[in-house]
């Protein structure tokens, strides 16, 4: 039986190509990012595992939680603390670390990096052993000394000797580079910057004087981690600070790369799942028809003695083969692709430490499982189908029609499914936020797989439909309708593949624009204020750059959003702190009841904190503040929350009367109002306020939307990218079919030219098939799409209040035409391969 | 031609092959299927090629019908040369002026009856003559099966589909390659009377390349075949008549 089966396979070449083809992608993907995730997180653990070689044990600030009305002063790490540590039994130095955030400018006044990891830190003495010094530098001293890494340095071109300007939180600094340093820094091997300062101007820039964020402490000689961090915890108060070993550290950072990973590795693995499910599609159809082109031969086999399982067996050893073959070429192909994403990401910016291409065992287990397993599963039906035809079948002159066997029970069962499916979705869309998502994601499952096998049904009408437009094509135009929905089965199958893509592509568009809008609409209609200065990596603001900007040329009014801890009836309640005198001329939001009053002891409140409180305009509360002072406030008014606001806004007056003298406020952002409105000129003068700062962003509302919708199709181009694998595999579903079909059909194509179809009608017909079949499964998807993209949205509306549903007209146009285009494309070789066949031998076939 | 009288039809020639000659392969491997074949197809007469297996029948059929490229000579449907067209010119005459009847039936499954039979006129665009349509779907007994599908009909009746589908654009010439092989008897005897009664009665041309004795006794004329060339001619054949001719060509094959 093997060898049949072999021969099967070897004959059929041509016909099983596709289907290899299909398996291979999914593998392919599969294995590819098992490859790309391995790759890098070891690359990542090796290279952060290097990054605590220095450190023995690692003591860092201990947390006390608030009590009462007061909020509690934090432990810090003082000097004395790393006195006591140095003179611990088996310590041989310590190091104060003090770490934040500095962006460095390039040479062009741009900020280096992304702005998330431009780190700033401390050169410890005059020789820190974390971070080797290269040739011809010192340590930094003062506040005009910096030390930079030696990557950064390397791609901005600077050298020792040469200034740099830099920012922390506000003011534009200007040191002189006197040291490049090596360093084994993670997040610098990932294509972060890195710069230094002497100890006492960290501490000042990074709002740390006279403290530091962790202690790093190195173990004399003969002195084990464990051994010291054991001493070390006898000298230090526990409530002030707790020990770490730097094997803990690193493992710790180990699990938590791996787990990052992790997340990325599934959402990767779910697109390669989706298009390995498209793929069984094919499988199922390619075996379909071979089992059916070879019922002749199958049935002969019954007639000489082979058993039904005997056949069933054949057909699936078959199976085994083509994934066997697909599954190893997949796996092939999966590491290149590993290897180029890896490239990839590099290209792209995003750095990667350097590191072996990661191939382990699990991955090559998992792909060759899965490339086999996937074929059989999805060959078994077929192989199913084989073994009940009859031994007379071996007698039959003609090989079998292709069956319109009934399909009440399918259709009955596919209504069921697609009914509990609506109506658990519709019930889902009823239900409150995230309650409503696990019936939401299950009626989904079930509305997909009741269109599935309801497929075959609606072909009929659907296709129907079509008539009309396909009546100008003439007879090619009629014959590729009827040909179409000859085999429901088949049709369904290949519309189906092509049909999930588009479910999901649509879905995701439809929820990303309508979100996008939602999110925009709130900015855009709360914001009075003509520019927004924030930080570039959403760092906080010094207070400076308030006074600055107030003071430049045509502004007119100027509010710091300010976050304060308090603490509310027990409970720890963040506070935004504005300037009570302008927000009301920068902000337009709507007021739910009371009025928009922000000075003194009175508060606005959003809707959702007056509700958790139970507050309405009038109502009075006390808020204790840092430092322990406490005042009673009341609501002026309760308005709706957005983005950019929420929660109790007050006067920053009201709150510096009662922040301790140490406190260092900050701001999250400054919205800004002008004379003249928002122009180009004085977006300029802004800017040079500021002093050019390379890391605060100055931005108008157009800009903050941009960047809104920026952020939106980013993550919707990745999602294309990513599931256009699954339509690339439905694509190849599409050309299978139809060649399949042609092959089937040369005897009737064959007749067709001899009485005078000519070549072009061939094609034409053959091509118009295709865009049938394409665009039913592109109906299908995209309205599938809609209605998912509707009810989840629905889920979303309960929480925000200007969603509202936007259907992306143009795209869902253009994937209707890309559904097209598929067709055309996929007809290309089958059309040709039809026009060609010799008429005389295509009549002659039987 | 629809207005010729039919008098005049019986002498005016349909289709003619002048020194004919199909060659496959080169060398060793050269086999002639057509030697230097020359003859005519007179309109309004219905002929039968015959010839043993291999003696090339079927080639001197698919090389006048236009189904196939020949290596010399000419192949003339009425007035237009076979040889100087390409493709596509040569599908738009075999739509417009050649009918075909095959042996394995070969209707569209899709489609009824009736679009079987009306399918040479769609794919021109043209309109049938309803008058013509319904005089021939009369003669072949289908009235009452216009939209069943093939797969309802027998075989017997399948074939009439093909043979109305044949008439029904009214082409210069019918050809017909072993149009009752697949057929009992009894259903071809009626397909053969049908394509008789189409050369008696309208005046259609047939050609039929058959190796059943009793399909040539329905011709006026049987050609007959052998390693490529024409050996033979009968007219006003009968059964016995032309299987006593094939059977020269058995003890021919076994003495030589």
């Amino acid at each position: 039986m093997f060898r049949t089966a072999l021969r099967n396979v070897l004959a059929h070449k041509a016909r099983l190509l596709m289907t290899v083809l299909a398996v291979m992608l999914g593998v392919s993907f599969v294995s590819g990012t098992l490859v790309f995730t391995n790759t890098i997180s070891d690359a990542f653990q090796k290279s952060s595992a290097k990054g605590f070689d220095h450190v023995d044990v690692a003591i860092e600030p201990g947390y006390r939680p608030d009590e009462g009305d007061s909020i509690t002063e934090q432990p810090k790490l003082t000097p004395e603390l790393l006195k006591k540590a140095e003179g611990a039994p088996g310590a041989e130095s310590a190091i104060g670390v003090v770490s934040g955030f500095a962006a460095l400018a390039d040479k062009d006044g741009k900020l280096i990096g992304g702005g998330f990891q431009s780190q700033g830190g401390n050169y410890w003495g005059t020789d820190d052993p974390r971070y080797p010094i290269e040739d011809g530098g010192r340590a930094p001293k003062g506040e005009n000394e910096i030390a930079i890494d030696s990557e950064t340095a390397e791609r901005a071109g600077y050298k020792v000797g040469d200034t740099i300007r830099l920012s922390v939180d506000g003011p534009v600094l200007t040191p002189t580079i006197t040291a490049i340093f090596t360093t084994d820094d993670g997040n610098v091997a990932a294509g972060g910057s890195l710069a230094l300062f002497d100890t006492a101007t960290a501490q000042r820039l990074f709002h740390m004087t006279g403290e530091y964020g962790e202690i790093d402490v190195k173990a004399a000689a003969g002195t084990s981690q464990a051994q010291l961090r054991a001493a070390l915890d006898k000298i230090i108060p526990a409530d002030t600070a707790s020990t770490t070993t730097g094997r803990q550290l690193a493992d710790s950072q180990a699990t938590q790369i791996a787990a990052s990973m992790s997340g990325m590795k599934s959402g990767l693995l779910v697109f390669a799942g989706i298009a390995l499910f498209v793929g069984t599609f094919i499988i199922a159809n390619t075996f379909t028809m071979l089992v059916a082109q070879r019922t002749k031969e199958l049935a002969l086999l019954r007639a000489v003695g082979a058993s039904r399982r005997q056949v069933t067996r054949s057909v699936l050893i078959e199976a085994f083969v083509v994934g066997a073959v697909a599954a190893v070429t997949g796996l092939a192909a999966g590491i290149g692709i590993g290897a180029a994403m890896r490239s990839l990401m590099g290209t792209l910016g995003a750095t990667v430490p350097a590191g072996p291409l990661v191939i382990s065992p699990g991955t090559v287990v998992t792909a060759l499982l899965v490339g086999v397993l996937i074929t059989m599963l999805a060959a078994w039906l077929p192989g199913r189908r084989a073994a009940k035809i009859p031994p007379v079948a071996a007698m039959g002159s003609m090989h079998a029609q292709a069956t319109t066997r009934s399909l009440v029970v399918r259709n009955t069962l596919g209504a069921l499914f697609a009914g509990a499916g609506i109506a658990t979705v519709l019930y889902a869309t009823t239900m409150n936020g995230s309650d409503g998502q696990v019936p939401m994601g299950v009626g989904a499952v079930l509305l997909i797989i009741g269109v599935f096998v309801l497929t075959p049904l609606l072909s009929r009408p659907l296709i129907a439909a079509a008539a009309p437009l396909l009546r100008v094509f003439g007879v090619s135009g009629k014959l590729a309708r009827q040909n179409s929905v000859r085999n429901p089965r088949r049709t369904a199958a290949t519309a189906s593949a092509l049909m999930i893509g588009l479910t999901l592509i649509t879905g995701m568009t439809v929820m990303a624009g309508s979100l996008q809008s939602a999110i925009g609409k709130m900015a855009a209609d709360a914001i009075k204020a003509d520019y927004v200065v924030s930080m570039a990596n959403g760092n906080l603001l010094s207070p400076d750059v308030e006074k600055k900007l107030a003071a430049a040329e045509g502004v007119t009014d100027t509010s710091s959003l300010r976050n304060a801890e308090s603490r509310i009836g027990g409970e720890t309640e963040y506070l935004t702190g504005v300037n009570g005198a302008a927000i009301g001329k920068l902000t337009d939001l709507p007021v739910d009841n009371g009025t928009f009053k922000v000075g003194g002891a009175d508060v606005v409140v959003d809707a959702d904190t007056a509700a958790r409180y139970g507050w309405k305009a009038g109502a009075e509360f006390t808020a204790g503040f840092e430092g322990g002072e406490k005042q009673k406030l009341t609501v002026a008014g309760v308005y709706e929350s957005n983005e950019l606001l929420r929660g109790i806004l007050l006067d920053n007056a009201t709150l510096d009367e009662h922040l301790p003298a140490s406190s260092d406020p900050a701001d999250m952002m400054v919205m800004v109002k002008t004379s003249a409105g928002a122009s180009d000129a004085a977006k300029d003068r802004l800017e040079q306020a500021l002093g050019e700062n390379p890391a605060i962003q100055v931005q108008d509302r157009q800009d903050l939307s941009d960047d809104i919708a920026r952020m939106f199709t980013l993550m919707l181009n990745m999602l294309y990218g990513l599931l256009a694998m699954a339509v690339i595999v439905a694509v190849l579903g599409v050309i299978n079919t139809l060649a399949m079909s042609v092959f089937e059909r040369s005897q009737e194509i064959g007749m067709l030219r001899a009485i005078g179809l000519d070549r072009r009608g061939i094609k034409r017909m053959v091509r118009l098939e295709s865009l049938v079949i394409s665009l039913f499964g592109g109906v299908l998807g995209i309205g599938l799409g809609v209605f998912f993209g509707w009810a989840a949205g629905e889920l979303l509306a309960a929480k925000m209040p200007t969603y509202e549903l936007v259907l992306p007209w143009t795209r869902m146009a253009v994937f209707l035409l890309m559904a097209a285009a598929v067709g055309v494309l996929a007809a290309l070789w089958p059309a040709r391969r039809a026009a060609k066949l010799n008429m005389l031998t295509a009549i002659k076939s039987e | 031609m629809t207005t010729t009288p039919l008098a005049d039809r019986t002498t005016a020639v349909a289709a003619r092959a002048t020194e004919l000659s199909k060659i496959y392969g080169a060398g060793e491997t050269r086999v002639v299927a057509l030697d230097q074949v020359t003859v005519d197809f007179r309109q309004a007469q219905f002929t039968a090629i015959m010839g043993p297996s291999g003696s090339g029948k079927s080639t001197l059929m698919h090389c006048v019908a236009g189904l196939d490229t020949f290596s010399a000579g000419s192949v003339r449907i009425g007035e237009t040369e076979l040889g100087s067209l390409k493709d596509k010119q040569l599908t738009k005459l075999r739509r417009d002026k050649i009918g075909f009847i095959f042996q394995a039936f070969n209707l569209l499954p899709t489609l009824t009856a009736l679009e079987n039979i009306t399918l040479p006129m769609d794919i021109a665009g043209r309109k049938p003559d309803l008058r013509w349509l319904d005089t021939v779907i009369q003669m072949v007994g289908l009235a009452d099966r216009l939209t069943h599908r093939p797969a309802q009909l027998s075989g017997g009746q399948q074939q009439r589909v093909a043979v109305a589908r044949a008439l029904a654009s009214r082409p210069d010439i019918i050809f017909g390659d072993e149009p009752t092989g697949n057929l009992d008897s009894r259903s071809g005897a009626e397909v053969l009377g049908f394509l008789r009664n189409s050369v008696r009665e309208l005046g259609q041309t047939v050609v039929m390349v058959t190796h059943d004795p009793v399909a040539a006794a329905y011709a006026d004329r049987v050609i007959f075949l052998a390693d490529g060339r024409i050996v033979d001619e009968m007219h006003e054949p009968t059964a016995d008549s032309v299987l006593d001719r094939m059977k020269r060509f058995d003890t021919k094959g076994r003495t030589s």
